[in-house]
């Protein structure tokens, strides 16, 4: 079999995952990682899941591999730092059956809420890393992860970017490789990482890396190729592709595995070329390692620190290059909106009209952020919105946040919201959560989570009551509204604001994008009833459109019929079609 | 061959993705290396959404840099106006004359540009086809991404039938008979 297909990097990765005898595989979305497990899913061989969190998902990974297969957790780097608790132990564990991380970063920031380089984590839990440059080798260093893993006793992570999960390449597919299951030995000084044992582990650690180091030297993986020496690049990951488009004649020491790094490899390569360029996005692991080593190099002084690279860059100012280009136009901005028929606007209206500020969480309805809504005041990581706004309480007391609430959807609340409900109920907090719970993991493409009543793979399953989760954990005011129910849903709002008592609010719609909402009828304007007022474009729905006589025209294209402009509306200029 | 860049700009949701798929399929069967850089997560509710598309013999980096774009395919006027100094200066720009607002223009923050066409015509080689009321026509808009697809294959270098197979292959199986009909419509307005 030599067949070649286009991939993403991620569809790629899975591939890797299928070919290397995986067969177990937990994840918790997030982009840039989610189409890992949604198509590592397609393959029989692989038992793959949703986790409710990517601690979770480490942890199950972690289970499968003492167990004796090979097993790979993936998630976005936000999710590393959630899953660091286990990484940093299992760094000491290592690994019976190949066991595999994958984190994806995000320079750039496409969608997420901090620029981290998840090289660092690995450097700090003293696990080696894998950084491929396309889809190829997003396949095959991912095969090659879960060997590395078993060579030396380790987790291994496999670092992308946005940039190489999200594009496609031509990839050959090759045949599965059935890996027999390993036996399982009861062996505490390694499996239980209490103090006495962890000592031990540690030395094994260290020489693991010092070892690793050494042979990385000939990895085939860590490729130097001499061409003009004058000025030689060290990189690795997609800034590779810039430096090979930019100077295809410059001398380049492409690192497959960007940590531990091949010392003596690293001193060839410096002694041979000129004038030496370190070029990796985001932190400068590299150069500071290759600087401690007394190799002068420039990084850093030449290249940021934030964002994506690009061969212009380096064409630009390496080269010295003056890139002839029109100028980019002014115009208007286009940053990202809630959909048309997004149940969260209808609830944001609410709040706005209320004057409530939002502490708010992760997911598309950090977008309340913005105008035209501005609701949402805050937004830190998964979670925080109910833990935020229990700490604001216990800092300035019950009446600050009689104007507040905390706002999280129904994934991220089952992700670690539920853990900053429990501290507010054991605390005596007297806050007030809505859940906004739209019956998906929506801003990453639709994923089921653990209350929507089905898995990855499309099974039926048990779905957690969220009512009823709320009432367990101790929350004895706990309702249910109909997001697009705007004047029960203020009522409810403005009586649990008030109340000395924790409340949750479970505000209730299926998200606009999802198959089931598409067939409702479209919203239209009767232009003769239409009093200009604009109440109906308060809420900043995309399908609006006022039109210059101060009438409102709805693009039918856009509009999938929830009705909140028509709820808005006080003189009957908008109906059902 | 020297690599060729096309880009596809437009709105999130607007089914750029598609698109892109259907020309990497296209490049790939014409047995080119190809890479594909595509935009998924936040940016697609609704925000100014590139796609890359890079075909030729070997090809290092995914996506396509200012001043760099042989084919500049737009989904909406003011996306086109935002991405138009990608473009060569012999490159060709295709545009669907459709304005959709954003977030910036309906709070009255920003004004939506005027004579937009009329202003990349000054500079570029500009194609404006209305293909949401081509595809009004088929009974179904969602199908005007096919229909500039169709416009933009008069524009490149691969047979018509080639151009159906991989459209076959790409599209939902139901909607096979529609999207086929739509790039015929394209291609005779291209």
């Amino acid at each position: 079999m030599n067949e070649k297909k286009l991939m993403l990097g991620n569809e790629a990765i899975a591939r890797g995952a299928y070919e290397a005898g995986v067969k177990v595989s937990s994840a918790y979305p997030g982009t840039p990682s989610t189409e890992i497990s949604e198509e590592i899913v397609k393959y029989p061989e692989i038992y793959a899941e949703w986790a409710p969190n990517e601690k979770v998902a480490m942890e199950v990974a972690i289970g499968a591999s003492i167990s004796g297969v090979r097993a790979m957790a993936s998630m976005k780097m936000v999710g590393v730092n959630v899953a660091s608790d286990p990484l940093y132990t299992v760094s000491y564990i290592g690994a019976n059956g190949g066991l595999v991380l994958v984190a994806a970063d995000d320079p750039g920031l496409y969608s997420s809420q901090n620029e981290q380089d998840s090289r660092c984590v690995a450097r700090v839990a003293q696990v080696p890393v894998l950084e491929p440059s396309d889809s190829q080798e997003a396949k095959d260093f991912t095969k090659l992860a879960f060997e590395y893993s078993e060579q030396y006793d380790t987790p291994v992570m496999v670092r992308t970017t946005t940039r190489l999960a999200h594009s496609q390449g031509p990839v050959t597919l090759q045949q599965r490789q059935e890996v027999p299951d390993k036996p399982y030995e009861r062996n505490a000084a390694k499996h239980v990482m209490m103090p006495a044992n962890a000592k031990g582990r540690h030395v094994h650690v260290e020489n693991r890396l010092k070892q690793m180091a050494q042979d990385a030297c000939t990895f085939a993986i860590n490729k130097a190729i001499y061409k003009d020496t004058s000025i030689g690049f060290i990189t690795s990951g997609i800034p590779y592709t810039y430096v090979a488009e930019a100077m295809p004649n410059a001398s380049v020491l492409k690192l497959g595995l960007v940590h531990p790094l091949p010392r003596k490899l690293i001193e060839e390569f410096a002694s041979r070329v000129d004038k030496l360029y370190i070029f990796e996005e985001l932190e400068p692991l590299i150069e500071e390692q290759v600087k401690s080593w007394g190799i002068p190099c420039i990084g850093k002084d030449l290249f940021t620190l934030q964002g994506e690279y690009s061969a212009n860059m380096i064409r630009e100012r390496i080269l010295g290059m003056n890139i002839e280009m029109s100028k980019p136009a002014q115009v208007p901005a286009r940053p990202p909106i809630l959909c048309p028929g997004c149940p969260h606007r209808s609830t944001f209206s609410v709040l706005k009209k209320l004057g409530i500020h939002g502490a708010g969480d992760i997911g598309c309805y950090t977008l309340g952020a913005v105008a035209p809504l501005n609701v949402i005041d805050t937004t830190v990581c998964m979670g925080a919105s109910i833990s935020t706004l229990h700490g604001m309480e216990k800092a300035r007391g019950k009446d600050y946040i009689k104007n507040w609430v905390a706002l999280i959807g129904d994934s991220t609340f089952l992700h670690t919201g539920v853990n900053s409900l429990m501290n507010m109920v054991y605390n005596q907090s007297t806050g007030t959560v809505l859940i906004l719970d739209n019956s998906t993991t929506g801003m990453t493409g639709h994923q089921e989570h653990a209350a929507t009543g089905k898995m990855l793979n499309g099974k039926e399953t048990k779905a957690i009551n969220l009512y009823h989760l709320c009432k367990a954990i101790g929350v004895e005011h706990v309702y249910e509204v109909d997001a697009f129910d705007i004047d029960t849903l203020e009522e409810t709002i403005k009586r649990e604001v008030a109340r000395d008592e924790v409340s949750v609010i479970i505000v209730c719609a299926p998200c606009a994008l999802l198959k089931s909402q598409a067939t409702r009828a479209k919203c239209v304007v009767i232009p003769e009833n239409c009093k200009k007022c604009g109440m109906c474009l308060v809420p900043g729905c995309p399908a609006l459109t006022k039109n210059t006589d101060g009438t409102v025209t709805i693009d039918d294209t856009m509009c999938n019929g929830c009705g909140l402009c028509m709820k808005r509306c006080k003189f009957g200029a908008i109906k059902n079609l | 061959m020297i690599t060729k860049n096309i880009m596809i700009v437009g709105v999130g949701g607007q089914g750029t993705l598609l698109t892109s798929r259907i020309l990497g399929g296209i490049t790939t069967k014409a047995g080119f290396d190809v890479k594909l850089s595509e935009v998924h997560g936040m940016a697609q509710r609704g925000g100014s959404v590139v796609t890359f598309v890079r075909y030729g013999d070997s090809v290092a980096e995914p996506i396509v840099e200012e001043g760099q774009a042989d084919v500049l395919i737009a989904f909406e006027r003011l996306e086109a106006l935002r991405y138009a100094h990608f473009l060569k200066k012999d490159g060709v720009l295709i545009v669907n004359d459709q304005r959709i607002d954003p977030i910036t223009v309906v709070t009255g923050a920003a004004t939506y540009p005027e004579h937009i066409i009329e202003t990349l015509q000054k500079e570029y080689t500009v194609i404006a086809v209305d293909a949401m009321e081509e595809a009004k026509k088929l009974g179904n808009p969602k199908v005007f991404n096919t229909i500039i697809v169709g416009v933009a294959a008069r524009r490149m270098d691969f047979d018509k039938s080639q151009w159906i197979e991989v459209i076959e292959s790409t599209v939902p199986p139901k909607t096979i008979a529609l999207n086929k009909a739509a790039f015929e419509a394209g291609y005779a307005l291209g």
